[in-house]
């Protein structure tokens, strides 16, 4: 590996946890979406900051994105707010204005200057470590990494500082409210840093891959896990995890790296929908299927229990009568009496069924409940 | 003014957007006005992400340009896309929202790493699906709108076909279900139509665009009555507005982009609305609310 190829994964695993930490209580606050309209909205700030500025480099532009992204939430709560808009309009009615006005000042007054709106939609981390950043002519490494490796500290310490808070916010906001937690504080704060993530990770791969970063990792920690700690570490592992498996991708298919990592955090979510142990699609089907299959043989045992030692009980205890009586196939049935056999519920002779002593409790247990 | 309606009625270029616009306007306002009753309303968004693999993969395969090769295979990457966000949500605990985040995001990177290859093939510069990002109304030709007229009249007829049931999915679905009728398939068939809606939509405005001419026409048309009927209406009549201003705002100086200024006006028509619609406007309410403050006070005063 050369040295700009472990700069450009190193920028890309940071940025990659940097957005899976405020991503997860996105995740979780059913608020995924505002990642997209944040990230969409910060570009009128960066075109508004550079345009007083006029200097692409300047930290005014960081700062002036970072507010356009928590302005944009405010307006979308505004909307919200007047019972008129619902949050999901009121999100996709905010976003593509900013965005459109921000695109409509770039074409008309910055259209020759190295501020065009492909870089901003696809971002390049391809380029990242040629900016680099110099202290009194030492190189101590790529700009990028320095900004995103703040703001991955940044939101490491401010959610550790408020994680009582915000898991409370996130998980019953009316409690918090009534214990005088002010969750419309914690909600700001929460959304200043989606804002400054987003508004650092863009530069270097976009705003559709910020939503990625975002969003993917975060929910296929959710696929695996109950617990909140677990989800947010779990989170940044798996976005670190796409990313340098993105930029290994793209090496290969010599594409897109945010594409790239973009697709690899999608196939990891894939992977987690379909083999998640517990939340998988897999394991729910099996799980599905278990339980019909014990059902099935709770039946058979209740039947056999209904009619011992009554006079027709040579009759119902009969493999052939099952059909008839509790409307099962000859093969579904076969199934039924080999695995409650299996299992120490029924003996089988011929076409004789009883039930042994465990059968009988099953019932019994099935009836009483 | 009167110039601006002259080019309107009479320069080609103009004539050709204004009219483009208009069939976008109407389609996406109608059908949009069902993704936000039902509070899908970045279901549009996600469509028009999920569409950008289609259509470049359509190039790939096919090597052509032809609008119509292109649209249909954004409809179906849209498509495919919608009904994954759908079956995650199904069957798994992940939410609505993160569902179509994801699948908004990750089919957008599918389409930039298949647009990285299509600059590396020779025979075709990457101008013509680019425009697809951010739209490039200037490029439609008469040929473009005859396919989006073609495509979003088969939405629309549907929509009129199927009227009564989509109207029973949109408020009461479960109620729908009792008396029979297959709400997951008309769930499908709405959601195609909104897919045909958006990429009617693409080549005019883009990707990132798209979705706000889903939401805009049809949360203005929602203010202004209560009635389904009348809000498509109006919806439809909105977005045509919003297409055609745009349209027209951008033929009067150089480097005005179509796309955002008929999102801008989009968004005016919802602020007007959202301010002075008869009943729910804001505006009103206010005066309505002192009027009552002024007549309790007065009222407070005499009656002691």
């Amino acid at each position: 590996m050369s040295a700009p190829q472990i700069e450009i994964q190193l920028i890309a695993v940071v940025i990659a946890a940097a957005c899976a930490l405020p991503g997860t209580f996105l995740v979780l606050r059913r608020m995924a979406l505002m990642s997209d309209a944040i990230s969409h909205a910060i570009l009128i700030g960066i075109v508004l900051a550079f345009f007083i500025t006029e200097d692409l480099a300047s930290p005014l532009l960081i700062v002036g994105a970072t507010l356009t992204g928590v302005v944009t939430v405010s307006l979308v709560e505004l909307l919200n707010r007047t019972g008129r808009v619902r949050e999901d309009a009121a999100i996709g009615l905010v976003f593509p204005v900013l965005f459109s006005a921000a695109v409509l000042l770039i074409a008309r007054y910055a259209g020759n200057v190295h501020l065009d709106t492909d870089a901003v939609l696809l971002g390049e981390l391809a380029f990242a470590p040629f900016d680099r950043f110099i202290v009194a002519g030492w190189d101590l490494g790529p700009r990028a990494l320095y900004l995103m490796g703040g703001i991955l500290a940044l939101n490491v310490v401010i959610i550790g500082l408020l994680y009582k808070e915000l898991k409370l916010v996130t998980f019953d906001a009316g409690l918090a409210a009534a214990l005088g937690f002010a969750p419309a504080v914690v909600h700001y704060i929460l959304m200043s840093l989606v804002s400054v993530t987003a508004v650092g990770a863009f530069e270097a791969v976009g705003s559709i891959l910020v939503v990625a970063l975002m969003i993917a990792p975060p929910a296929t920690a959710y696929l695996l896990t109950d617990r909140l700690p677990v989800m947010l570490g779990l989170g940044a592992l798996t976005g670190a995890v796409a990313a340098a498996g993105g930029y290994w991708l793209a090496h290969w298919l010599d594409a897109s790296i945010a594409g790239s990592m973009a697709m690899v955090a999608g196939l990891l979510f894939g992977a987690a929908c379909l083999f998640a142990p517990q939340r998988g699609v897999i394991a729910a089907a099996r799980r599905r299927a278990a339980q019909r299959w014990e059902f099935a043989q709770t039946m058979l045992a209740i039947h056999l229990f209904n009619h011992r030692d009554t006079p027709d009980a040579a009759t119902e205890s009969r493999v052939d009568h099952l059909q008839e009586h509790l409307r099962w196939d000859p093969d579904f049935a076969a199934q039924v009496i080999h695995r409650a056999e299996r299992r120490g519920l029924i003996h089988h002779h011929g076409q004789a069924l009883t039930l042994t002593g465990e059968g009988m409790r099953v019932a019994r247990e099935a009836l009483v409940g | 003014m009167p110039d601006l309606l002259h080019d309107l009625l009479f320069d080609y270029t103009l004539r050709t957007v204004a009219l483009g616009a208009a069939i976008l306007g109407i389609v996406s306002g109608t059908l949009g006005s069902y993704a936000v009753l039902r509070r899908q309303s970045l279901l549009g968004d996600a469509i028009s992400h999920a569409a950008l693999p289609g259509i470049a993969l359509a190039f790939l395969l096919t090597g052509s340009k032809a609008p119509l090769v292109l649209v249909l295979g954004a409809a179906v990457a849209g498509w495919i896309g919608t009904l994954l966000v759908m079956g995650v949500v199904r069957s798994t605990r992940v939410k609505f929202d993160s569902a179509l985040g994801i699948i908004l995001s990750v089919f957008f990177g599918i389409g930039l790493v298949l647009l990285t290859f299509i600059q590396k093939r020779e025979d075709a510069t990457q101008a013509g699906l680019d425009k697809f990002l951010f739209g490039q109304a200037a490029t439609i030709l008469a040929q473009d709108v005859v396919t989006m007229a073609a495509l979003g009249g088969v939405a629309l007829f549907l929509m009129l076909l199927f009227w009564k049931e989509l109207k029973l999915l949109s408020f009461d679905p479960e109620f729908g279900s009792t008396l029979g009728f297959p709400i997951r398939a008309l769930d499908i068939l709405l959601t195609t139509l909104l897919v045909i809606a958006i990429v009617v939509g693409l080549q005019m405005v883009g990707v990132v665009l798209m979705s706000a001419l889903v939401v805009a026409p049809a949360v203005a048309a929602r203010q202004w009555t209560d009635r389904l009927g009348l809000m498509i209406a109006l919806a439809g009549g909105f977005g045509a507005l919003a297409g055609v201003s745009g349209a027209v705002i951008s033929s009067t100086a150089a480097r005005l982009p179509t796309g955002p200024l008929i999102v801008l006006c989009a968004s005016a028509l919802v602020l007007i609305s959202l301010c002075f619609a008869p009943n729910r406007g804001i505006v009103w309410n206010a005066l309505r609310q002192r009027r009552n403050r002024r007549r309790l006070h007065v009222e407070g005063e005499v009656i002691p």
